[in-house]
């Protein structure tokens, strides 16, 4: 961990130190930093948003359509523990009325960039309102690793952060996205209610194919291996059981009973559904698999959707192709 | 029988057969290369090359994605190119080494960090490279049993030239350049090929542990070189195996826990050791009476 923290401290000391230096790098982070497709059309009129991950700029879109000009932070397929803002992107949360953070210690990074951005909007905490599981893990905070790298890692480790793999917790977010984008912007507000409602309904409709997916499956066989402790929302509402190789973060180190416990219960419990995610190195998992004979079943899409043309671009895609890689793999098909 | 119950789980599971080969393999090349490291007083190289060997790596990881071989060979290529230009300044201008290379690693450094903000995507590049030990597969140890048959190739090769190197480097400049040049940059060559295999086995900070303190601790025990290179391969061997042990019945992180039993045997070496504080004063203390 020592190293993560030093390298994180030289890293985000350079980022931080950089972020004044705003114009040179702007056009080479616009390659990085996805617009959405309203920031082409409508990007004069449009409400200056930013989202601090994939997943939940697809959420804002869907609500706000074109009436908003979204960035997204963190990209398609990367890791959310290892963000280090670019200049360009600071300017962009300086410019932004709006912007969006799950919260519960995600985005441990988010607090600092808000100031040094010079932020005068809005900041929208989405995960607002549900009700958060407490980390369990193997006793390694979420956050351990940025945590202590930017000085406030205080309370990361209380809670489990990724809410977005329960859709009811989503139905939430997208409340309050459009509440927040209500108060943002009243001319638009009957739209984004509009939005959020039809958004809802598939919401709602994705919610109950995933329970009619697991529905056939005997509740004593979902167990699944994962690479980090990503799941555990998904497995309370769906009643699945996830184990993971690495604690709550993809940072922190395994350690050499965890991994072997694992591969006893996969043994004694006949596990059969192993898999790598997109954010996390799959060598672990391999080698779980060499050990007990099981042949990861697929990748599954935890803290970061694909990027477009992949098998996760959008939230509810990313749930469908992991409830089906998931009750393929538990199903043994 | 109680303690072989506690040896069990090093064959009882794969990955920890395979663990323990990659620490055989790492302690055969890494421990004899943390000697002469020691004894050129370039024991803090191993944490500047840490830092060299990060744009060759990005380099690698975005020409082919998340593939070993490219990252190596990136890596590999980076620290080299650090470790010959520091050489070379050093041999030929008024800078010493240590200044030549702190330039050059972090030239490197930014380099790397530009690369990777500009470019990358965010997937923890230093986690995927820097493994650990527990998730070694066919591809790394290949790669460790590789650098290290190179290692001990070169060093004995090398030997002769490289113990003059170390003790008398004037002298060997003086009467044969060529030997000392060859002796210099394989040297370099070495190191950071030994690094980059300790990267992959068990993160940075590792890698420079196990070349650094198992010739920290030899050194307390004994004197001559021959037997530094034979004491410190073993002491590496066994404090990896108590780390690894540690690591399965306390619950620890594996890195970490090889790291504190070769910390734990440094301290005890430095204190209970032959040449330790402990005896050293008794028989200093005893002298003065007689």
């Amino acid at each position: 961990m020592k190293r993560r923290i030093f390298g994180q401290r030289l890293l985000v000391g350079l980022g931080w130190g950089s972020a004044a230096w705003a114009t040179g790098a702007a056009a080479a982070a616009a390659s990085g930093a996805t617009a959405g497709p309203a920031a082409a059309t409508a990007a004069s009129t449009a409400l200056p948003v930013v989202a601090s991950f994939s997943i939940l700029g697809d959420l804002v879109q869907q609500v706000g359509g074109d009436r908003v000009q979204m960035t997204q932070l963190i990209g398609p397929d990367s890791d959310a523990h290892v963000f280090q803002p670019r200049p360009a992107q600071a300017r962009q949360v300086g410019q932004a009325r709006l912007v969006f953070s799950n919260g519960l210690g995600f985005e441990g990074w988010m607090p600092r960039l808000l100031q040094s951005a010079n932020f005068r909007g809005q900041h929208v905490v989405l995960s607002r309102g549900i009700e958060p599981l407490r980390n369990h893990g193997h006793g390694h905070g979420h956050g351990h690793g940025h945590g202590h790298g930017h000085g406030h890692g205080h309370a990361h480790g209380e809670h489990d952060p990724h809410a977005w793999q329960n859709v009811a917790h989503v139905r939430v977010y997208v409340r309050n996205i459009a509440d927040a984008l209500c108060a943002a912007d009243a001319a638009g507000c009957d739209f984004y209610r509009q939005r959020a409602q039809a958004y809802d309904a598939v919401l709602a409709q994705l919610d109950a194919d995933i329970r009619a997916a697991w529905a056939p499956i005997d509740p004593g066989q979902r167990r699944v291996i994962v690479a980090h402790d990503a799941f555990a929302y998904y497995g309370q509402a769906y009643g699945v059981r996830f184990m993971a190789a690495r604690g709550v973060s993809a940072d922190s180190e395994p350690t050499a009973r965890g991994i072997a416990r694992l591969v006893r219960q996969i043994r004694e419990e006949r596990i059969r559904a192993l898999f790598v995610e997109n954010v996390t190195d799959p060598r672990l998992i391999e080698q779980i698999g060499r050990e007990t004979g099981l042949r990861p079943a697929g990748r599954l899409y935890s803290d970061a959707l694909s990027a477009p043309g992949g098998a996760a671009p959008t939230y509810v895609e990313m749930l469908r192709h992991n409830t089906q890689a998931l009750t393929r793999a538990v199903a043994g098909v | 029988m109680a303690a072989l119950a506690w040896l069990e789980p090093l064959w009882a599971f794969s990955f920890m057969q395979r663990a323990l080969l990659g620490c055989v393999l790492l302690s055969l090349s890494a421990a004899p290369v943390g000697v002469f490291l020691m004894l050129r007083r370039m024991s803090l190289t191993g944490d500047a090359m840490a830092h060299a060997i990060l744009p060759g790596a990005a380099v690698g990881f975005l020409i082919s994605g998340l593939s070993l071989g490219a990252m190596t060979l990136g890596g590999i290529v980076a620290g080299l190119v650090v470790a010959v230009a520091s050489g070379l300044v050093a041999r030929s201008t008024l800078l010493r080494e240590d200044t030549s290379l702190a330039a050059f690693y972090l030239l490197s450094l930014a380099l790397g960090v530009l690369i990777i903000s500009t470019y990358g995507s965010q997937v923890d590049l230093l986690h995927v490279l820097f493994g650990t030990v527990l998730a070694l597969d066919d591809t790394a140890l290949g790669l460790l049993l590789g650098i290290a048959l190179i290692t001990l190739l070169g060093m004995r090769l090398l030997y002769r030239a490289l113990v003059l190197e170390c003790l008398d480097p004037d002298f060997l400049r003086a009467h044969s350049p060529r030997w000392s040049a060859l002796a210099h940059y394989g040297f370099l060559v070495l190191v950071v090929i030994n690094l980059v295999a300790g990267f992959h086995a068990l993160g940075t900070l590792m890698a420079v542990a196990i070349m650094v303190l198992p010739a920290a601790a030899a050194r307390f025990w004994v004197r001559r070189i021959e037997s530094l290179l034979w004491l410190a391969p073993a002491l590496a061997l066994s404090c990896c195996v108590a780390g690894l042990l540690l690591s399965y019945h306390a619950d620890w992180p594996t890195s970490p826990a090889i790291v504190l039993a070769l910390g734990a045997l440094w301290l005890s070496s430095m204190i209970f050791g032959r040449f330790g504080v402990w005896r050293q004063r008794l028989v200093s203390t005893v002298h003065l009476k007689g």
